[in-house]
């Protein structure tokens, strides 16, 4: 019942994701039914009645030994099943040469592409506010900053969660497979504006990324600050409270 | 103050030697019951502060931007509609408050403190004096905790885990004494907590009555021992990690600022190091609790008492290594992430050891649907369900998505409501004839029973399904996001099922309050238990027994024992037929 409720995966590693999820749900999903059933039947066929009395028991030990090993070796199994999802997605890097710097500050994500010279910190560095654009099919590397407190990179879609850390950089990835628009909230409370800190993601398909590419991150600024007029407007509606 | 520590020592001379007057009987009171009875009221009244604060947070998500009925005049500027700053007030302050001035109070602070000398069979605790101290401390705390909602700038905003930096400078949550008053209220509730634990220990190692070996002891006892000096290595941590937020937000110290060269992740450290333990703190007791009531109303022994007792000790050991599991997207390295993997996996097993023993002890019953049984009985099946849902965190990959969502919130409402509320209502109901010497009345017992139970699982069961749909914990108005459009009927369902677990608590208030005064006189043994309390009259005397302590001649489960005609045989009664102390 709850599998129907995620959100559609776009993402190279949400496969791996859903499924253990899906795996874990099945297997505590018949637990609970097991104990349920059980639980259920003792309280009826075990209700008090006149005439009998309680078996006179202290346990079992073979049964207590099952019941220990059992769900053990479950553990055990879901424990190695998620080593290597885990790996892949928080403990390697792939080589890519599409970077991007997002920063979190109160309230707004604020997405940073190194311009042509292909480095940051340089003049032509182009920052976009709320707006991140990617192309698909293609590993996308994120340096993750803060600049005041603890924000959260959250993309419901991509099964992509990240903390970023004031003082630190913390370098993550996602591969995403469908274009379209999706929606970056802020998972961790970052203060009273927590709530309306949203940006949007846009996945171009290879072609339309370079024209948008082309567009807005080539040298000079008029174009660039059209691409900064729109996410503003877009925020002030959703900054209303 | 020496003639309390004295007698509590069980110099026979000093029984029924002195009238107390009305304050040393009340209010400043060194009597381990009256310890518990002001803990217990201590718990209730703050337990209608959270809650309030609850259904403000709820009707905040249901019906986003509109006016809380009956805030009007709280929030004159608004006409009762919540700011976002109060938002991440209220939900602050009812996590903090349920945790720290409910589940503790209650669970610890009044059944710690009634049953542990009354089951072992002593006069009082080690230290009564101490043990006085303990509580006006923890009155202390809550005060100024409470006190804090009246400052400029309103109260603590920055979450009950306050992170840091958001927690260590003033300007980015714009509380500043509010957050000061958190911290300050912590620590003195740590001194608290400290003082109270090293009671409880002491007591339980040092004042057992004859014949009342550690595994003779009932497994309440086991928990609260275990919760005890859980409390004594935990607690000190926060109390030392509030005091360097403190320094932070007043001395200018950068322990967690970046600015200064801090690091805000040694916060988390520090917190989680403190707050997985306290998971622990909070679910053990009721853990105690429900072994203790299930044997006496399906008149069986304990299944598997022994494995009972260890896998407390189990995962008191594990609760250590496993905080890490609250920071595997922190930032922390990743490696680190797969041994906490390990260990959180591990920290299972005990738990499922305690239900099926529970399962166990249900099997072959005579089960009595009695109001604390059927609390009892909601707390197995509801930590079921909680302790299920964790296996979805300890999984790092599935954690990345699930984290900081209100699959989060429901997990933790199925342990700490579904698992130490309904403990703590099962233990009320339970010991309340003793405690205070009156019955409940049952049919009032029973309604807010099934109120409860059915409203609970209407509030907190859908918040699983819109934690997968992607709604965060701590968002001030879901509407703000397409994603979560298509499910906010289900946050309005929720809101209505917490409204009616609010109404459920009526009935509660008002059987405790008419059995406190217009109850029947209860007998000494009015369940047919067999622990030591029962033996004592209800309610027990100044130092519980007469002249003499109780002898202990066997374990605490002896019901439907072939040894006697009777389907309980107490651990204070020798051996009616065959020469022997029975197992144990």
């Amino acid at each position: 019942m709850l599998s129907w409720w995620l959100p559609e995966n776009v993402a190279t590693f949400g496969g791996e994701i859903d499924w253990l999820f899906h795996l874990i749900y099945y297997i505590t999903g018949i637990t609970f039914i097991l104990v349920t059933v059980t639980f259920l039947s003792f309280i009826v066929i075990y209700r008090d009645r006149p005439g009998r009395r309680a078996r006179y028991t202290h346990g079992n030990t073979p049964l207590e030994i099952v019941w220990t090993v059992v769900p053990s070796l479950i553990l055990v199994v879901l424990t190695f099943l998620s080593v290597p999802a885990w790996s892949k997605i928080k403990m390697s890097l792939p080589q890519t040469d599409f970077v991007v710097q997002v920063t979190g500050k109160q309230f707004n994500w604020q997405v940073t592409y190194p311009g042509p010279d292909g480095r940051f910190g340089t003049p032509d560095d182009k920052t976009l506010l709320d707006e991140m654009h990617v192309p698909v099919g293609k590993p996308i590397r994120v340096n993750l900053r803060s600049e005041d407190v603890i924000h959260s990179f959250f993309v419901p879609s991509f099964r992509f969660k990240q903390d970023a850390v004031p003082g630190r950089e913390i370098p993550t990835w996602f591969e995403v497979t469908k274009p379209g628009k999706y929606e970056i909230p802020c998972a961790e409370l970052c203060g009273f504006g927590h709530s309306g800190m949203r940006a949007w993601i846009y996945v171009h398909t290879a072609e339309e990324y370079a024209k948008w590419a082309a567009a807005n991150l080539a040298a000079q600024a008029p174009v660039a600050q059209t691409a900064q007029a729109k996410p503003s407007a877009a925020k002030g509606e959703s900054d209303r409270r | 103050m020496s003639a309390t520590s004295v007698s509590a020592h069980g110099h026979a001379t000093h029984v029924g030697h002195h009238e107390l007057g009305f304050w040393r009987t009340y209010v400043f009171s060194t009597d381990h019951k009256m310890i518990a009875r002001q803990f217990l009221f201590l718990g209730l009244f703050m337990m209608i502060i959270g809650g309030l604060l609850a259904l403000v947070v709820r009707w905040q998500l249901a019906w986003p931007e509109t006016a809380v009925p009956g805030l009007g005049w709280l929030l004159t500027d608004t006409g009762g509609v919540l700011e976002p700053a109060e938002y991440n007030m209220a939900f602050t302050m009812h996590a903090t408050i349920m945790i720290f001035f409910v589940v503790m109070p209650i669970l610890a602070g009044a059944f710690g403190n009634f049953c542990i000398p009354l089951m072992i069979g002593a006069r009082d605790m080690a230290f009564p004096f101490l043990n006085m101290l303990s509580f006006w401390a923890a009155a202390v705390a809550g005060v100024l905790m409470l006190f804090g909602f009246f400052v400029e700038g309103g109260h603590a905003a920055a979450g009950w885990t306050s992170y840091a930096p958001l927690s260590a400078v003033p300007e980015y949550t714009g509380t500043n004494w509010g957050q000061n008053l958190w911290c300050i209220s912590l620590f003195v509730l740590g001194v608290s907590s400290m003082m109270g634990s090293i009671n409880y220990v002491t007591t339980i190692i040092n004042m057992r009555a004859p014949g009342m070996k550690l595994f003779r002891m009932p497994l309440v006892v086991w928990s609260l021992f275990i919760t005890a000096i859980l409390l004594l290595l935990a607690l000190p941590v926060l109390t030392s990690g509030v005091a360097m937020l403190l320094f932070d937000r007043t001395l200018g110290t950068s322990w967690f600022k970046p600015s200064g060269g801090g690091e805000p992740l040694l916060w988390q450290h520090l917190f989680w190091y403190f707050g997985h333990p306290e998971v622990y703190i909070l679910i053990l007791p009721a853990m105690g609790i429900a072994s203790e009531i299930l044997p006496v109303f399906a008149r069986k022994p304990i299944f598997g008492y022994h494995a009972m007792a260890f896998s407390m000790i189990g995962i008191a050991f594990l609760s250590w290594v496993v905080y890490g599991h609250h920071m595997f997207v922190s930032g922390m390295n990743p490696a680190l992430g797969m041994s906490f993997m390990v260990t959180t996996m591990i920290i299972a097993v005990p738990s499922a050891i305690k239900t099926f023993n529970w399962l166990g002890t249900l099997w072959g019953g005579r089960i009595r649907f009695t109001v604390p049984m059927l609390n009892a009985l909601a707390f197995v099946w509801m930590f079921v369900i909680g302790g299920l849902s964790g296996i979805f965190m300890a999984s790092t990959p599935v954690d990345i998505y699930i984290q900081d969502t209100y699959f989060i919130v429901a997990h933790i409402h199925y342990v700490v409501f579904g698992g130490s509320i309904f403990g703590a209502f099962a233990a009320i109901y339970y010991w309340f004839p003793k405690m205070f010497g009156r019955l409940t009345n049952p049919l009032l017992g029973h309604l807010h029973f099934w109120g409860t139970f059915v409203f609970f699982n209407l509030t907190f069961f859908p918040m699983h399904i819109i934690g997968v749909g992607g709604q965060m914990r701590r968002i001030y108005n879901p509407l703000q996001y397409e994603f979560l459009q298509h499910q906010q009927h289900w946050n309005v369902i929720i809101t209505i099922g917490a409204i009616g677990l609010g109404l459920s608590q009526i009935p509660f208030v008002i059987n405790f309050f008419w059995s406190l005064f217009a109850g029947s006189r209860a007998p000494h043994n009015p369940w047919n238990a067999n622990t030591l309390e029962w033996s004592a009259p209800s309610p027990p005397p100044h130092l519980n027994w007469g002249p003499t302590l109780p002898t202990v001649y066997r374990g605490p489960y002896e019901y439907s024992s072939p040894e006697s005609k009777e389907d309980f045989l107490p651990q204070w009664q020798p051996s009616p037929g065959r020469v022997g102390a029975g197992r144990h």
